[in-house]
């Protein structure tokens, strides 16, 4: 018996860290929300989402009570099954990849040795939930929308994939807090800031944002994927999204600008939580994704496609190879 | 380890599953479905027994890249709807061809899992120095790069080629296309686009094209 109290309390205490985590997130995804609207609203002049609560903070809130409360429309010719497993996809996706960012040195749900590839593995499952969803909805614009969105994050995977190994090379492991440990001296966005910009870059197409929202282009395909999701399950859709978008934050700054770490090791900076440097970070980098979606146009798919492929692949396989020559030249090579 | 093994069996039984749903669902995309949850459910086994690296590669490669091709071809085809009939027509044509290819990877299997059981000196011929002590992506890469490099190089030209085959088989130039040329449109001076013409009244300007 003593086995079963044994694995009852390891489940006890993994739940209770797992809601520790999972709770702020979706408050925060709610709050990004906000945050988005709000900073697309100043860039163009207007006040944004203002009124429910104090400076409209409540908005996703209100927002999101009214989803719940909507009724759920299942087309009579979807295919039941995968139609509602797709939404749920997405955001469980988008929420299990959580568990290896660490928000501190020891501040980590699962530590575990292969994080950026754990990391790397999940956002290239977010796919099925979007080609689902598309497939299921046995609709027109759906599909088209999920397989121009299928395509786009398939081939900028790529490129993400390459600026990782770029990171990789310079650490010489594969676990998030020692990526982060690495760039004690100083951050990784200073020696490879090229290969920020173009994983920054990738990152808007592997999110699906402006100026890469080709999947959800109104003016060509209704709302893509989403077109036949209603009430609580478009709104899982959309929760996925922004708890992507933050995952996307949170991998460029424990990949190139220190997770946790202060930009400087002396006092006033020291006294900040390492875990309130890397949210610092993290809305830096939202509040830069908000500003791009306000600031540039739409992308033709073609050039998209041709951005990914024809530019930024040989780039960042280029910078590959410059790295390795750099760190075997100079022996700095890191031991593994 | 109750644990463990009840987590074993769970993921088996769902890999079983979904290998015989893969077969015998109608639905050409609910069987690439299943095949995707079989890969997922193989690489959780291969995290169990401590391959963390080949599992999360199974996953980023097999499931991220390879089963969304196969989801993009199965769902152009548009089975769903002629799919009954060609079933019940041809059950048994391939019946032969399928039982003898079966039939040979199941032998493969038998002789490489009885000669790891009762000979496994067989198996580990050339002996790799393995230490327990290194993380095994690092131990992968300190066999796959340094015994195996020109196996590896090979494999991966390999794929090359076929990829570059594949392009050549399908890459058709056709006319008739209007295709943007960036270093084209970016060189254009002012002479080339406008001209400036004398238009004398009550006559007009001949345009030639």
């Amino acid at each position: 018996m003593d086995n079963i109290y044994y694995y009852l309390n390891v489940l006890f205490v993994e739940t209770y860290k797992i809601l520790f985590l999972l709770i702020p997130i979706l408050v925060s995804v709610a709050m990004i929300v906000w945050l988005d609207r709000r900073v697309w609203a100043f860039v163009q002049k207007r006040r944004g989402p203002n009124v429910v609560g104090p400076f409209g903070l409540f908005q996703s809130l209100a927002d999101a009570l009214k989803y719940i409360f909507k009724e759920i429309i299942i087309p009579a010719s979807s295919n039941k099954v995968i139609f509602i497993i797709a939404p749920i996809i997405t955001m469980t996706l988008a929420l299990v990849a959580w568990a290896v960012i660490p928000f501190g040195e020891d501040f980590v749900l699962a530590n575990i040795n292969v994080g950026i590839l754990y990391l790397f593995a999940v956002s290239s499952l977010g796919v099925y939930g979007i080609i689902m969803g598309g497939w299921a909805s046995n609709s027109k614009y759906p599909f088209l929308g999920a397989i121009r969105s299928a395509a786009q994050m398939v081939s900028y995977e790529v490129s993400i994939g390459i600026i990782i190994i770029n990171v990789l090379l310079c650490v010489g492991s594969l676990n998030l807090t020692d990526i982060v440990l690495a760039q004690q001296q100083f951050w990784f966005v200073l020696p490879l800031f090229p290969m920020f910009i173009i994983f920054f870059i990738s990152a808007l197409a592997e999110t699906n944002r402006p100026p890469f929202d080709l999947p959800e282009a109104e003016a060509e395909l209704v709302a893509g994927y989403q077109t036949e999701y209603s009430g609580m399950m478009y709104a899982m859709f959309w929760l996925g999204e922004y708890a992507n978008i933050l995952l996307m934050c949170a991998m460029g700054s424990i990949l190139f600008l220190g997770g946790w770490l202060p930009p400087i090791e002396i006092y006033p900076f020291n006294l900040i939580p390492g875990a309130l440097w890397l949210i610092f970070k993290i809305l830096f980098l939202f509040i830069i994704f908000a500003l791009v979606k306000a600031i540039v146009p739409r992308y033709r798919y073609d050039q998209l496609m041709r951005l990914g492929w024809k530019i930024f692949l040989p780039f960042s396989l280029v910078w590959l190879i410059l790295t390795a020559t750099y760190l075997y030249y100079f022996n700095l090579l890191p031991s593994v | 380890m109750i644990a463990h093994s009840i987590f074993f069996y769970f993921f088996s039984l769902i890999t079983i599953v979904s290998a015989i749903m893969v077969t015998v669902s109608k639905n050409t995309v609910h069987s690439v479905f299943f095949l995707i949850l079989g890969f997922i459910s193989v690489s959780c086994l291969f995290i169990m027994i401590g391959a963390e690296f080949l599992g999360m590669v199974m996953l980023i490669v097999y499931v991220g890249a390879v089963a969304v091709l196969f989801l993009f071809v199965v769902m152009m085809l548009n089975v769903a709807q002629q799919g009954n009939e060609i079933f019940q027509n041809s059950r048994y044509t391939h019946l032969p061809v399928g039982l003898i290819i079966g039939l040979i990877i199941f032998f493969e299997l038998i002789i490489v899992v009885s000669g790891w059981k009762y000979k496994p000196d067989i198996i580990s011929s050339n002996s790799i120095n393995f230490d327990s002590n290194l993380t095994n992506t690092h131990s992968i890469g300190m066999v796959l790069y340094t015994e195996y490099i020109h196996l590896f190089q090979l494999s991966g030209m390999i794929l090359l080629v076929a990829m570059v085959g594949a392009i050549v088989l399908t890459f058709k130039k056709r006319s008739g296309i209007k295709r943007q040329s960036y270093i084209e449109q970016i060189s254009r001076e002012k002479i080339s686009g406008v001209s400036l013409v004398n238009v004398d009244s009550y006559k007009g300007v001949k345009i030639d094209d």
